[in-house]
């Protein structure tokens, strides 16, 4: 493949590339640790994964194979304009499949497929910052991170508790990276956060209009936050896939008509296929 | 002699800055000794200063001149140049003072102002109660008053739980200003059994008594008290 | 109460100008164990500024404040990392504010608010946070059926109480106070003051009490130190400070009380 005429490899020039891999790198050596990086107007929207595409601009190589998605799905609006992007101005081959894929760009979901060591996992982040709905003030929020003073994120779970009976926070939900920093692991379901946990493949997080690059090394444990008493617990819906009759996997639920019909089908498009082209 | 309490050149006067720095003198080079086990009665006209140096000796008032010597436990302490936390812990544990008036935390149970005190000292909370209620039983105070606020109370029953709290404690000092004024015949002498105790038990006693029976009943000896001249 | 040992907090030689105003100047103040100190004095003396470069808010320009910790070290307030002086005021010590605001999260029950303490020294049990913030709250006279509820629909008294819970819950040593009976019905500063003086009693905590109201303070406090303009013009036992003032703003002060 070749690369659109008039552009630089990878869209980004290169002193901007240089830019974003030092915050990348700095981001590594402190897993968890928000690091503030000159996010560049980029071809697209603030909210459509700016802060992802600027970390995928500055760590894929013509080498790479990219896999792109959005919800799980490989063929959404977005996943399908960025994987074209990139197939453009950095001429890198696409494809579908977690397995073959080396980098992996993603909003809201981890896909289900275990991902291992050399693969990079590129999250695009809306809100990097986890307290933002408890403390306005941001300059009180970085000193809570430089004191580990997370004592407010428990008021919070406490008062999920207290109201609910169980943590109601079903997405973003805030884990501590290596016993350090508390983070926000982006819109992916609760459901996901394990995987998170020890991941072979590299982590890193973007947030295009907050300015803030973010990491989990490989092997770096991330525990989401919880209560002895009321330890964390992912949640699916209690269905099977109706296409590959997953029962272990994150579900989408369609509605099927005006009279309260619905189905449940695999979120993560990819895996849905692979194992029902297996079962064939 | 061995003394319990004893003022060196003790002299206090106040200046009033509000009305022209005038200064009034009240107690000049007092000089009083009073052993364990004695009752000491100030005497003197009414305005001669025997309120004051009750309160110049609890350390309500500061002295102005002189020094105050009191035996606290196996020390002398100058109580003249005594800094507050030292007054705290003299008063905890050797010094006691029933004033004219009752002046104690409002709202709070007649039993508990009695038992305070005690508590103070590290007695346990039941072993306080029960001494405060049969001081008070002794005073003629009905049970049912005991659980109530002494704000309401006549001025003979404020009195008498005044006094029930400072007996309560037997400190080794007591000063006592007009323990009797508002009490009939009977508890006169209720009040004079127990001063007569204290003494038994060793206590140093300096009071102010108007009442001459009271007065010759327990009094070791008179200490008068002079009204010093107008200052010219 | 004991006059051996050292005190918890020793200050010595705090001077702070706002501008050409002096805000403190050469103030000197210990607070020992189990000791309940006022400091009293119109708005402006500087009170409330000496409570907050006490506690470490606010530096000095000059002088120094050292406390005494549980651990037996002896720390300058003003030379330790914020993260220990963060840690010393969620666990050894207390702010209680006087606008019960200032010192909740308004948008927190209760409840949370109580336990926010608890889980900021790493309690992780929930059963164990709520059972200890209900206890809190009964002994504040709050009822714990109304620990899910947020403070802004508890009365001006009841957020006080709440406030004091929040902060006596982790058992600190040292306490300061900056009126906070101000801005409460009379009524109801009567049952706050009762109940602070319970409490203060009970955990033998050491406080630092800012007030105007000289009748909290004589109800209070076992010593008592006067301000004007920034310096300490008296001070001593309380009954002695207010029953034979020495220096002439003191008098003012005292006569301008009803007798109580």
């Amino acid at each position: 493949m070749t690369i659109a005429a008039g552009y630089n490899f990878g869209y980004l020039d290169e002193a901007t590339k240089r830019m974003i891999r030092r915050a990348i790198l700095k981001a590594v050596a402190i897993p968890g640790h928000q690091v503030p990086f000159g996010s560049r107007e980029m071809p697209l929207p603030y909210g459509w994964g700016t802060g992802g595409i600027q970390v995928t601009a500055s760590v894929i190589g013509p080498d790479d194979v990219l896999k792109v998605i959005d919800q799980g799905a490989d063929d959404t609006t977005n996943a399908v304009s960025i994987r074209r992007f990139f197939a453009k101005v950095a001429g890198v081959a696409t494809t579908g499949r977690t397995a073959e894929a080396t980098l992996i760009q993603t909003r809201h979901r981890i896909p289900e497929t275990p991902l291992r060591e050399g693969q990079i996992l590129v999250y695009q982040v809306p809100m990097p910052e986890p307290l933002f709905r408890l403390e306005p003030r941001v300059a009180e929020t970085q000193r809570m991170h430089a004191l580990a003073d997370y004592g407010l994120m428990h008021v919070k779970l406490y008062e999920d508790i207290a109201r609910y009976g169980h943590v109601a926070i079903s997405y973003n939900y805030p884990v501590m990276v290596n016993r350090r920093y508390l983070m926000a692991p982006s819109p992916i379901p609760a459901f996901d956060n394990p995987k998170m946990d020890r991941m072979p493949a590299l982590q890193l997080f973007g947030a295009g209009r907050e300015k803030r690059i973010y990491a989990v090394p490989p092997h770096t444990e991330v525990r989401s936050l919880d209560f002895e008493d009321h330890p964390f617990v992912p949640i699916r819906a209690d269905a099977a896939c109706s296409l590959c009759g997953s029962r272990d996997t994150y579900l989408d639920e369609i509605v099927t008509d005006d009279r309260g019909g619905r189905r449940f089908i695999c979120s993560d498009t990819d895996w849905c296929a692979s194992r029902r082209e297996e079962g064939r | 002699m061995r003394y319990a309490i004893r003022t060196e050149g003790l002299s206090k006067s106040f200046t009033l800055h509000l009305q022209g720095g005038v200064t009034l003198p009240v107690l000049h080079d007092v000089e009083l000794a009073v052993a364990p086990g004695e009752c000491v009665a100030l005497a003197g006209p009414s305005g001669a200063g025997k309120s004051t140096l009750m309160r110049c000796l609890y350390g309500n008032y500061g002295a102005g001149k002189g020094r105050i010597l009191l035996r606290h436990g196996e020390t002398e302490i100058d109580l003249a140049a005594a800094d507050a936390r030292v007054m705290r812990a003299v008063r905890r544990d050797t010094l006691g003072y029933v004033s004219q008036f009752l002046r104690v935390i409002p709202r709070v149970a007649t039993l508990d102002i009695v038992a305070e005190p005690l508590l103070a000292r590290g007695v346990a909370l039941e072993a306080a109660r029960d001494r405060a209620t049969s001081l008070l039983a002794r005073l003629n105070l009905p049970a049912k008053l005991h659980g109530l606020p002494p704000a309401t109370f006549s001025g003979g029953e404020q009195q008498r739980v005044n006094l029930a709290r400072g007996f309560a404690p037997r400190y080794p000092v007591l000063l006592l200003d007009e323990p009797t004024a508002s009490l009939d015949a009977a508890n006169r002498a209720v009040v004079i059994g127990l001063v007569e105790e204290a003494k038994r038990a060793g206590t140093a006693i300096i009071g102010i008594f108007h009442d001459a029976e009271v007065r010759e009943r327990v009094a070791d000896r008179l200490f008068e008290v002079h009204p010093i001249p107008a200052a010219a | 109460m004991s006059t051996a040992g050292a005190p918890l907090l020793e200050a010595e030689g705090l001077t702070l100008r706002f501008g050409a105003i002096p805000a403190l100047e050469e103030v000197a103040l210990s607070i020992w164990p189990g000791e309940v100190v006022a400091i009293v004095g119109e708005s402006g003396s500087g009170k409330t500024t000496l409570l907050r470069v006490l506690s470490g808010l606010v530096r000095p320009e000059r002088g120094t404040v050292r406390y005494h910790g549980a651990d037996g070290a002896v720390r300058d307030v003003h030379g330790m990392a914020e993260s220990r002086r963060r840690l010393l005021h969620r666990t050894e010590w207390g702010f209680v504010h006087q606008n019960p605001r200032d010192g909740l999260r308004m948008g927190v029950s209760a409840g949370g608010n109580v336990g926010e303490r608890l889980m900021a020294v790493g309690a992780r049990h929930y059963g164990s946070i709520r059972a200890e913030a209900a206890a809190w709250l009964r002994r504040v006279e709050i009822d714990p059926a109304r620990m899910d509820e947020v403070p802004t629909r508890f009365s001006g008294g009841m957020q006080q109480r709440l406030q004091i819970a929040r902060t006596l819950v982790t058992r600190p040593r040292l306490v300061f106070m900056d009126e906070p009976t101000g801005g409460l019905d009379v009524s109801v500063q009567a049952r706050l003051l009762d109940m602070l003086r319970g409490l203060v009693a009970d955990l033998d905590l050491a406080v630092l009490i800012v007030t105007h109201d000289i009748a909290a303070a004589r109800l209070l406090a076992h010593r008592m130190l006067v301000m004007r303009h920034g310096r300490v013009v008296e001070q001593g036992l309380t009954d002695r400070v207010l029953d034979d003032p020495q220096h002439p703003y003191t008098q003012l002060l005292v006569s301008s009380v009803l007798a109580a």
